[in-house]
C-alpha cells in the first residue's frame, strides 16, 4: 500500500475491509458509488492519516495530560481543556506524507472534473467508537465550499480538531471511553450547486409508518433545512405506488448558496418569485422518494438520505446523493405485535366478517 | 346524536316529484314503505342504492331488484349462514332503490359459526372444481334462454296437430315460454350470488389484515395485488381493438369510418380482405357483443349485439389511433409486472410471521377474485342480456296484437300484469273477441310512461332515517362503500368548500374541465382530455377510458366496477363522492386526486356561474 493508499481513499475504491478506517460517513458515500447511485465524486482522508499526525507530533501524551483528572461533570473544566486540545491540533503541520497524499487526491478530483481549485466540502466522517448521535448538526464541523488545497488541508485539521468539542469530551469522560483511542477520518467531496435539497426518511418519522417516504426540501444547500433555519416544504409520498400524497408549501425565506467571488456559501435572502412556491417538481420529488427507497433497499432498514439536486447537470441527472445513514429512532423500537395471533384460514375470514373494517364508530 | 331530529328524512315524509304523484301504484305492494309499518321502516337505515338502479325503475324492471335482492339474501342466511350478516331489505321510494342491511342479532351469531364454516369451507375448499360447475350451469341457462322464442298465435291451430290429435292450442307454448324465461332468469341470479358473497368475504378478510399492517395503505393498492389482468370483463372491449387493428392491417378501415352499420359492413364486404374482416367481426360478436352499456338490470340497457352501432363507433376512435401508432392494447405485462411489484414491496416490509399470513390470504384471494370479475360479463352481460332480447321481442309481438302503440309498451307492465296480458291475448284469440287490453293499455302505458320520466326529474335523497353508530355490514362496505366515512360526506359535515371527499379508487391527479353525464347514451358527447363526473359507470364504458383524463361517481365502493375498470386503465378516480354529479356541472375545472380521493373545483366560472350550494340531504335536490 503506497502512502496515498493509506492516507486517502477515493470514494470509489472504499472496500468492506476499510469500513473502520473511514468511518460512517465515508463508508455510506462508498457503497452509494460503488452500488451506481449518483454522489459527487470525492475521497476520505483514512483514520491512519489522523493517527500519523497524532503520532508524528506527540499529540496523544499531550491530550493525555490536559484531561489527566478531569470531572466529567465539571463542564468548565472540561471545556478548558477541550479547548486548549483544540488549539494544540490545529497548530501543527500535517506530517509530510499526509498533506502530499490530501493534495495529490485533491489534485486527482480537479483534474477528472476539469475544474482548477474545485470547491469542495470537507466534512468530518465519524467512526464507531465515536459518539453515537455525534453527526447531528453543528457537533462536528463541516465546511463548505472550501477552494484550494492549501484550504482542503486546513479544514482536514479542523475537522480532526472537531473531534474534541466540550460536548464530545464530556461524553466520553462520562462513559470511560479512552480519549486518544478515538479515531477520525474526513470526507472530501465535490462541492454540489445545489437549487434545491434536503432531507428523506424512508419513514413517517412522526409515525414509523413504512409505507411512507417524507421528503423536506428547500431552496440551496440542505444545510438551512438540517439546521432548521427555514420551514422546509414538506411532500409525503406513498412508497410503493409512488404517488405524491401530500404537499405542504412553506414561505422558505433563506438560502444557503456557493459565492464564487467570495468562495465560500453564503446565506442569501430568496427572491419573492420563489419564497412560497414548490421548490421541487412533482417528478423531481418522485426521483427522490425513489433514491430513499433504493437506498433502503441496498441498507436492508429504513435510511435517512441527505440530497441535493444539482443545477449544473441535465434533468434526470441532476439528483445526487450526500448522505445515508440508518434511521434510528423508529427501527429501534421493538414493532409492536398485533393483540390476539393473526387469524388465519376459515377463522380469518370469520374474524373479519364480525369486525370488518371501515366499521369504525362515527366521529 | 339527538333521536329526535334524525340526520335523514322519513320515508312517509317525502313527496313525489311533481307529476309523480301516485307514482306508489307503479311497484308491488312488498316494494313500498307501507304506513302500516311505520313504525318498524322509521326505525332502519336506508341508503340509496344509485350504484345499481342510478335511474327510476319501470314496473317491469322491478323483476332484476326482486331476484338480484332475495338471491343475495338466501346465500347469507341460508346456504352459508354468513355469522354476522343476513341479507339487504329494499324499497322503493319515487322510484328509487332502499337498502338496509340485516344484521343478525349478536347472540345469534356464535351459533352460525359452525354451519359457516362448515359450508363456506367447502366452498373455499373446492372452488375450481365447483366453478367449472358453476360455468355449466349459467352455460346452460344462456342456452336455455336462447332457445325460447315467442310465437305469435296463428289463424287457425295447424292441422297437423288436429289430425294427431294432440288436443292443445299455440296458448301453451307461449306461456310456457313466458313462464320459463322468467324462471330461467331466476335460476341465474341464484347463481350469480353463490360464489359472489364468498369472493367478498375472502377479499375482505385480506383487505383487513392488510390494513392492519398498514392502516394507510390505501385501498386501491391492495385491490391492485389481487386484481387480474384478463378478466373476460375486459374482452368486449380487447376484441374491438383487435379488430381496428386488424381493419388497417387488412387495409378495410377507410371503409368502416362513415356509414351507418349496414353500409360500413357491406363497404368492408366489397374489399379483397373484406370477408377476412368481416369473418372476425361475425367471431367476435358472439359472445363478447353481448354487452350492454348499462348493467343489465334494466329493460333499457342496450347490448352491442342489437345496438352495433356502439362498438362500431368505438372501433371509429381506435382506427385513427392505430394509424397513429399509438398502442392501443392493454399493457397486460406491464400490468402484472406492476402487480408483482406492488405485492412484493410491500410482503417486505411486514416480519416473517405476518409474510406467513399474508401469502395465506393473498392466495385464496387470488383463486376467488376472477369471480368477482367475471361472474359480471357471464350473467349481467350475457345471460341477462339474452333474457331482455327476448322479452323484448314479446313486448313487440304485443304490440302488434293492439296492447300498446311503442315497441317497449309491456315494461310498464309488472311481470305479473304481462301474465294477464298474456291471458288476454289468448282468451280473446280462443274467443274470437277483440281482446280487453287493447282498449286499456295504450292509455295506461303513456299515463306510466310519464309518472317514471317525471319521477326522473329530482334525484333520489342519498339516506333515509338516522345511520347507525357504526356501519359493520361486510358486504355494503365493501360494494357500496357505506362506511361510517361516506355518511359523514354525505350529510355535509366533511365538506370543504369546493372540494368534495370521496373513495380514492384509483390513483394518481389529473386536471381538466368536467363533462357530467347522467345516462349512457350520453357517451357521445364526451371530448378527449375531459373529466367525467356521472352518478355510477359500468364496465362497458371501458371504450371511453382512452379519451378521458379522470373519473369521478356518485357512488361506489372499492370493489364497484368504476372502481375495477379505473383502476385497470390507468386512470385517476374517485368514487362514492355522493353527490358530484349534483354540484359538478358540466365545463367546471377540476383537480381530481386519486391518491387521497379529494375533488376540488377549480373555475366555476366556466360553469355559466350556476353552482349548487352545498348539498343538505334533505332539502329538495
Amino acid at each position: 500500500m503506497s502512502a496515498n493508499d493509506l492516507y486517502t481513499l477515493p470514494f470509489h475504491t472504499i472496500g468492506t475491509a476499510d469500513h473502520n478506517r473511514v468511518g460512517g460517513k465515508c463508508a455510506s458515500l462508498g457503497e452509494m458509488t460503488q452500488a451506481g447511485v449518483a454522489v459527487p465524486p470525492g475521497f476520505a482522508v483514512t483514520t491512519d492519516a489522523y493517527q500519523a499526525m497524532l503520532d508524528h507530533h506527540g499529540l496523544k501524551a499531550e491530550i493525555e495530560r490536559h484531561l489527566a483528572g478531569a470531572d466529567p461533570d465539571n463542564l468548565d473544566q472540561i471545556d478548558r481543556a477541550a479547548q486548549a486540545i483544540r488549539i494544540r491540533i490545529r497548530s501543527h503541520h500535517l506530517p509530510e506524507a499526509v498533506e502530499a497524499a490530501i493534495r495529490a487526491a485533491y489534485a486527482g478530483m480537479c483534474a477528472e472534473a476539469g475544474i482548477d481549485d474545485m470547491p469542495v466540502a470537507v466534512r468530518s466522517s465519524a467512526t464507531a467508537e465515536d459518539l453515537p448521535d455525534a453527526s447531528f448538526a453543528g457537533q462536528q464541523d463541516t465546511y463548505l465550499w472550501v477552494k484550494g488545497a492549501d484550504a482542503v488541508v486546513g479544514k482536514v485539521r479542523d475537522c480532526w480538531a472537531s473531534l474534541y468539542t466540550t460536548r464530545a469530551v464530556a461524553y466520553r469522560e462520562k462513559n470511560a471511553i479512552p480519549q486518544v483511542d478515538v479515531l477520525m477520518s474526513v470526507a472530501v467531496q465535490k462541492m454540489v450547486n445545489a437549487k434545491a435539497a434536503g432531507v428523506a426518511m424512508s419513514l413517517d418519522p412522526n409515525t414509523g409508518d413504512r409505507t411512507k417516504i417524507v421528503i423536506d426540501a428547500s431552496w440551496g444547500l440542505g444545510e438551512m433545512v438540517v439546521s432548521g433555519v427555514v420551514t422546509p416544504d414538506n411532500f409525503r409520498v406513498e412508497k410503493v405506488l409512488e404517488e405524491i400524497l401530500d404537499r405542504k408549501i412553506s414561505d422558505k425565506h433563506v438560502e444557503l448558496v456557493g459565492d464564487p467571488e467570495l468562495g465560500e456559501a453564503v446565506e442569501r435572502d430568496v427572491d419573492d418569485a420563489r419564497r412560497k412556491i414548490a421548490c421541487l417538481t412533482d417528478d423531481e420529488v418522485l426521483a427522490v422518494a425513489r433514491l430513499a427507497k433504493r437506498l433502503e433497499r441496498q441498507n436492508k432498514c429504513p435510511q435517512d438520505v441527505e440530497w441535493a439536486i444539482d443545477a449544473d447537470l441535465p434533468a434526470g441527472e441532476n439528483l445526487l446523493a450526500l448522505q445515508s445513514r440508518p434511521e434510528t429512532i423508529w427501527s429501534q423500537k421493538p414493532k409492536e405485535k398485533p393483540k390476539s395471533a393473526y387469524g388465519v384460514g376459515m377463522m380469518g375470514i370469520v374474524n373479519t366478517l364480525n369486525n370488518p373494517v371501515g366499521s369504525k364508530t362515527r366521529g | 346524536m339527538d333521536v329526535k331530529k334524525p340526520l335523514f328524512p322519513s320515508a312517509f315524509d317525502v313527496k313525489a316529484p311533481e307529476g309523480a304523484e301516485g307514482w306508489q301504484e307503479l311497484y308491488p305492494y312488498y316494494t313500498r314503505f307501507q304506513p302500516a309499518r311505520r313504525a318498524e321502516d322509521d326505525e332502519k337505515f336506508w341508503f340509496c342504492n344509485s350504484q345499481h338502479w342510478p335511474n327510476p325503475l319501470r314496473p317491469f324492471d322491478v323483476i332484476f331488484l326482486d331476484f338480484a335482492i332475495k338471491c343475495l339474501g338466501q346465500y347469507n342466511s341460508r346456504h352459508l349462514l354468513v355469522p354476522p350478516a343476513n341479507g339487504i331489505d329494499y324499497r322503493i321510494l319515487n322510484g328509487f332503490v332502499y337498502f338496509s342491511p340485516v344484521a343478525v342479532a349478536p347472540q345469534d351469531i356464535e351459533a352460525r359459526i359452525p354451519q359457516f364454516l362448515d359450508r363456506a369451507g367447502h366452498y373455499f375448499g373446492n372452488w375450481n372444481d365447483l366453478l367449472a360447475n358453476w360455468k355449466t350451469k349459467v352455460m346452460g341457462m344462456i342456452d336455455a334462454m336462447n332457445a325460447i322464442s315467442f310465437e305469435e298465435l296463428p289463424d287457425v291451430v295447424p292441422v297437423e296437430w288436429v289430425k294427431e290429435g294432440r288436443g292443445l292450442d299455440n296458448t301453451n307454448a307461449l306461456f310456457e315460454a313466458y313462464d320459463k324465461l322468467i324462471e330461467l332468469s331466476y335460476k341465474t341470479w341464484q347463481y350469480h350470488f353463490e360464489f359472489l358473497n364468498l369472493g367478498y368475504a375472502a377479499y375482505l378478510d385480506f383487505f383487513g389484515f392488510v390494513k392492519g399492517q398498514f392502516p394507510t395503505i390505501p385501498d386501491q393498492a391492495i385491490a391492485k395485488m389481487v386484481q387480474g389482468v384478463d378478466s373476460e370483463l375486459f374482452r368486449p372491449d380487447d376484441e374491438v381493438k383487435k379488430l381496428a387493428r386488424l381493419a388497417v392491417e387488412l387495409g378495410v378501415d377507410g371503409a368502416l369510418m362513415s356509414g351507418s352499420v349496414d353500409e360500413a359492413l357491406s363497404a368492408v364486404g366489397k374489399l379483397p380482405n373484406g370477408a377476412q374482416w368481416l369473418a372476425a367481426w361475425d367471431k367476435a360478436k358472439d359472445p363478447w357483443f353481448n354487452f350492454t352499456s348499462g348493467n343489465g338490470f334494466y329493460s333499457t340497457d342496450k347490448y352491442w349485439i342489437d345496438h352495433l352501432d356502439i362498438p362500431l363507433g368505438y372501433l371509429r376512435d381506435y382506427i385513427p389511433r392505430v394509424k397513429a401508432g399509438e398502442r392501443i392494447e392493454r399493457p397486460t405485462e406491464r400490468l402484472l409486472a406492476e402487480r408483482d411489484r406492488i405485492t412484493a414491496e410491500y410482503r417486505e416490509m411486514m416480519d416473517e410471521e405476518a409474510q406467513a399470513v399474508f401469502d395465506g390470504k393473498l392466495g385464496l384471494s387470488r383463486v376467488v377474485f376472477p369471480y368477482v370479475e367475471d361472474h359480471n360479463f357471464y350473467i349481467e352481460h350475457w345471460a341477462l342480456g339474452v333474457f331482455w332480447r327476448k322479452m323484448r321481442e314479446l313486448s313487440k309481438l304485443l304490440s302488434k296484437a293492439g296492447f300498446w302503440p311503442d315497441e317497449d309498451g309491456m315494461f310498464f307492465l309488472s311481470r305479473n300484469e304481462v301474465r294477464d296480458v298474456l291471458w288476454d291475448y289468448g282468451a280473446s284469440w280462443a274467443i274470437g273477441t277483440p281482446n280487453v287490453g287493447s282498449a286499456i293499455w295504450p292509455a295506461e302505458v303513456a299515463r306510466r310512461r310519464a309518472l317514471v320520466k317525471a319521477l326522473g326529474s329530482e334525484s333520489p335523497l342519498p339516506a333515509l332515517n338516522n345511520p347507525p353508530e357504526v356501519i359493520t355490514e361486510p358486504f355494503t362496505i365493501m360494494l357500496w362503500g357505506i362506511t361510517s366515512d361516506a355518511i359523514d360526506r354525505w350529510t355535509g359535515s366533511a365538506d370543504e368548500g369546493d372540494g368534495l371527499k370521496g373513495m380514492a379508487a384509483a390513483p394518481g391527479t389529473a386536471e381538466g374541465i368536467a363533462r357530467v353525464l347522467r345516462s349512457p347514451d350520453q357517451l357521445g358527447e364526451l371530448q378527449k382530455g375531459e373529466i367525467l363526473v356521472t352518478p355510477v359507470t359500468a364496465p362497458s364504458w371501458a371504450p371511453v377510458f382512452g379519451k378521458i383524463a379522470a373519473a369521478v361517481t356518485d357512488i361506489g365502493g372499492m370493489m364497484s366496477h368504476a372502481a375495477i375498470v379505473c383502476r385497470e386503465y390507468g386512470l385517476p378516480a374517485v368514487t362514492g363522492t355522493g353527490n358530484a354529479s349534483a354540484r359538478i356541472k358540466t365545463g367546471m375545472r377540476l383537480r381530481v386526486d386519486g391518491n387521497t380521493g379529494s375533488v376540488t373545483i377549480l373555475d366555476k366560472a366556466t360553469g355559466g356561474g350556476l353552482v349548487l350550494p352545498a348539498f343538505t340531504p334533505w332539502m329538495d335536490p
